[in-house]
């Protein structure tokens, strides 16, 4: 699947594209298909994120599982401060991660 | 400590002011990312993987306690409680908000300080000798001739878009402590045989994607010609060098190009030019500055030696305490690498009682060094041990200076938006395998750093061993480099074959350093082993 993903303007956050707005949970975003790129641009041009992009990701039982390493720790914060992530201490963070 | 005066103070209280309105526009969606970035970049605000972040000078590395306490401030207020003291001397902020960097940039003002040129195309923050000033082994305190060259590149008209970013060290030791040759000018405070100041003169030094040691460009400049030789050396910089090309870019590439010879040649017919411009100060300026760093009000008469009847406090002091210029007194080294944390990072409470501790037993003087430590400056004797039991009780005691464990280690894939692979996780990994400190002392001096990608924030090239995180086809790979050093003896490590993957590379420096202490002779450390063999055993050893 394709998904967009972007920093928030205001907080530099990750945000991910959930089909009508951002997202902080990357299990909201949802395949743009072919659209990414177009979506991307339609966002930058409001100014609310910064330099959107379309990543590669798979579809897993526990949401969009983005392909590259970068993406996934984006998604889930720094891996050696779990207590600072999205979702702190996720015990299942690391493994998601790596 | 330099104090600012009202020219100073009005020039940064003014960039706060331009900065808010700058914010509030692009906050306001007038200005698009593509118009806000440079904007943002020339106040130290750049956007990493997870948020904002900020990189805060500190000139030369020196800060009082009053500064301290502020940083610690902000940290606690706008950011996550913790702040990441960095190679360049300066302090990182990983989770900044947009709306709150001019409030943030007003607060360190409050206490004379800024993110000025800590990015961009700059001069940027001028580093030094963590020592400087105490040092027992200095020429004279280099500091006033950083603050010197501070006040010149600030906001330097022809120098604020250089071919690419331009960074300046100052020492005045024969032991380098601040990598001076690493540098795209590093300078050395030296006298001549009249007894004259003057500088040795290194220039087009540097890391990155091809990391070359400065080349002597002159022996002896005199001091009264510092600003006038530094400025013909980056206008010859400013004129020839690539800009078509950012991997091209640096001073080093146009030393490498055109050869020393020819560089000092130019240097030297444009120095005769500059000289004419009357650009170097007068002697009473130079007074006003270097009376700001007299030294402080060191007492004599105090007993020179240290109770060592606590063997912990014993090998605290061996390993984290350097001789002082003054009897009495000491040269303490606070490490910021505990086995389990992370290297440089330091929590607001950790920062509030470092500047307490300053304020109390170091003449209210703290620095920041290359290799991501603090540094009191000026301790006497007899108050270590009641220093050494407060650190103890934060977490702030490990007795591991320019130990296997004292690791330097670049944010990495954790944090930034250009690494490759992650270095804090793996300088985790090997502080961890190399825990016990008995086998640490044993080990003995071992400069181990670790970059995330080429850009080397995490100077590997100049580590006895050094890491260099890659991307191998979407997985984190690192490769093992050998025999660098960014002390007087400068050199640059080899890569020693193919990469690891994480748990790999941990194994390959345990391998390293055992096959190191197989073949050691009496009294030498790593470097002087593998300089003395060569790469051929440990490759045998890591590869088998
Ligand atoms: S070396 Fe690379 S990964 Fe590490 S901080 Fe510098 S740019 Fe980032």
């Amino acid at each position: 699947m394709k998904i967009v993903t972007g920093n928030d303007l205001e907080t530099g956050a990750v945000t991910w594209w959930s089909g009508d707005g951002w997202s902080l949970h990357i299990a909201d975003a949802v395949d743009v298909g072919a659209h990414g790129e177009a979506i991307a641009a339609t966002e930058e041009a409001t100014r609310r994120v910064n330099a959107p992009y379309v990543i590669e990701a798979d579809a897993t039982s526990q949401g969009p599982r983005p392909a590259h390493i970068k993406d996934r720790i984006r998604a889930v914060g720094p891996t050696v401060r779990l207590d600072l992530n999205i979702k702190p201490a996720d015990p299942t963070a690391g493994s998601w991660v790596i | 400590m330099y104090k600012y005066d009202q020219y100073d103070q009005t020039i940064v209280d003014a960039r706060v002011e331009e900065f808010r309105e700058q914010v509030g526009r692009r906050l306001s969606g007038e200005l698009s990312e593509d118009q806000f970035k440079p904007l943002r970049l020339m106040n130290g605000l750049y956007l990493q993987l997870h948020a904002y972040m900020l990189r805060v000078a500190i000139p030369y590395g020196t800060l009082d306690s009053r500064q301290m306490r502020m940083l610690a401030h902000i940290a606690r207020k706008y950011d996550r409680d913790y702040g990441h003291f960095t190679t360049r001397q300066n302090l990182q902020y990983n989770w900044i908000k947009l709306e709150d960097a001019p409030d943030i940039l007003a607060d360190l003002a409050s206490v004379e300080m800024h993110a000025i040129q800590t990015s961009g195309n700059c001069i940027r923050n001028i580093s030094s000798d963590q020592f400087a000033g105490a040092a027992a082994d200095e020429v004279e305190d280099p500091r006033p001739w950083a603050e010197l060259l501070r006040q010149w590149s600030t906001f330097h008209p022809e120098f604020s878009y250089l071919p690419r970013k331009f960074k300046i060290a100052v020492i005045a030791s024969d032991q380098d402590r601040a990598a001076m040759r690493l540098h795209d000018i590093g300078l050395q405070v030296v006298r001549n045989n009249k007894g004259e100041t003057g500088f040795k003169f290194y220039v087009g030094g540097g890391m990155g994607r091809t990391p070359i040691v400065a080349p002597l460009i002159s022996e002896f400049v005199p001091a009264t010609d510092l600003l006038s030789y530094t400025e013909a050396c980056l206008r010859v910089y400013n004129r020839y060098g690539r800009r078509d090309n950012i991997y091209k870019a640096r001073i080093k590439i146009l030393l490498h190009e055109i050869g020393a010879d020819e560089y000092r040649r130019q240097v030297e017919e444009e120095f005769a030019h500059v000289k004419t411009l009357g650009l170097d100060p007068p002697a009473s300026e130079f007074e006003r500055i270097a009376a700001h760093f007299a030294p402080p009000a060191w007492e004599s008469g105090l007993p020179d030696t240290v109770d060592r009847s606590n063997v912990d406090f014993a090998q605290w002091v061996d390993q984290n305490v350097t001789a002082h210029k003054a009897p009495g007194y000491a040269v303490v080294t606070i490490s910021l690498k505990p086995i389990d944390g992370i290297p440089g990072d330091a929590s607001s409470a950790q920062i509030d009682l470092m500047a307490d501790l300053a304020e109390t037993y170091s003449f209210d003087e703290l620095r920041v060094t290359h290799a991501q430590n603090i540094v009191l400056p000026n301790v006497r004797k007899a108050d270590l041990l009641t220093m050494w039991q407060k650190l103890v009780d934060a977490k702030l005691a490990d007795a591991n200076i320019d130990l296997v464990t004292d690791i330097i280690a670049c944010p990495g894939l954790d944090y930034c938006s250009l690494a490759n692979a992650r270095s804090i996780p793996v300088a985790q990994k090997i502080a961890a395998r190399f825990a016990d400190p008995a086998r640490q002392r044993d080990i003995g001096e071992l400069k181990l750093k670790i970059s995330g990608c080429i850009n080397a924030c995490g100077h590997h090239h100049a580590g006895h061993i050094g890491i260099l995180g890659v991307d191998r086809k979407g997985t984190e790979n690192y490769q093992l480099l050998l025999g660098g050093s960014g002390a007087e003896d400068a050199s640059l490590g080899k890569i020693a074959g193919p990469g690891f993957d994480e748990d790999g590379i941990v194994d390959a420096v345990e391998r390293t350093i055992e096959k190191y202490r197989d073949l050691r002779q009496e009294g030498e450390r790593f470097l002087d082993t593998y300089r003395r063999v060569g790469m051929d055993p440990f490759k045998e050893a890591i590869y088998g």
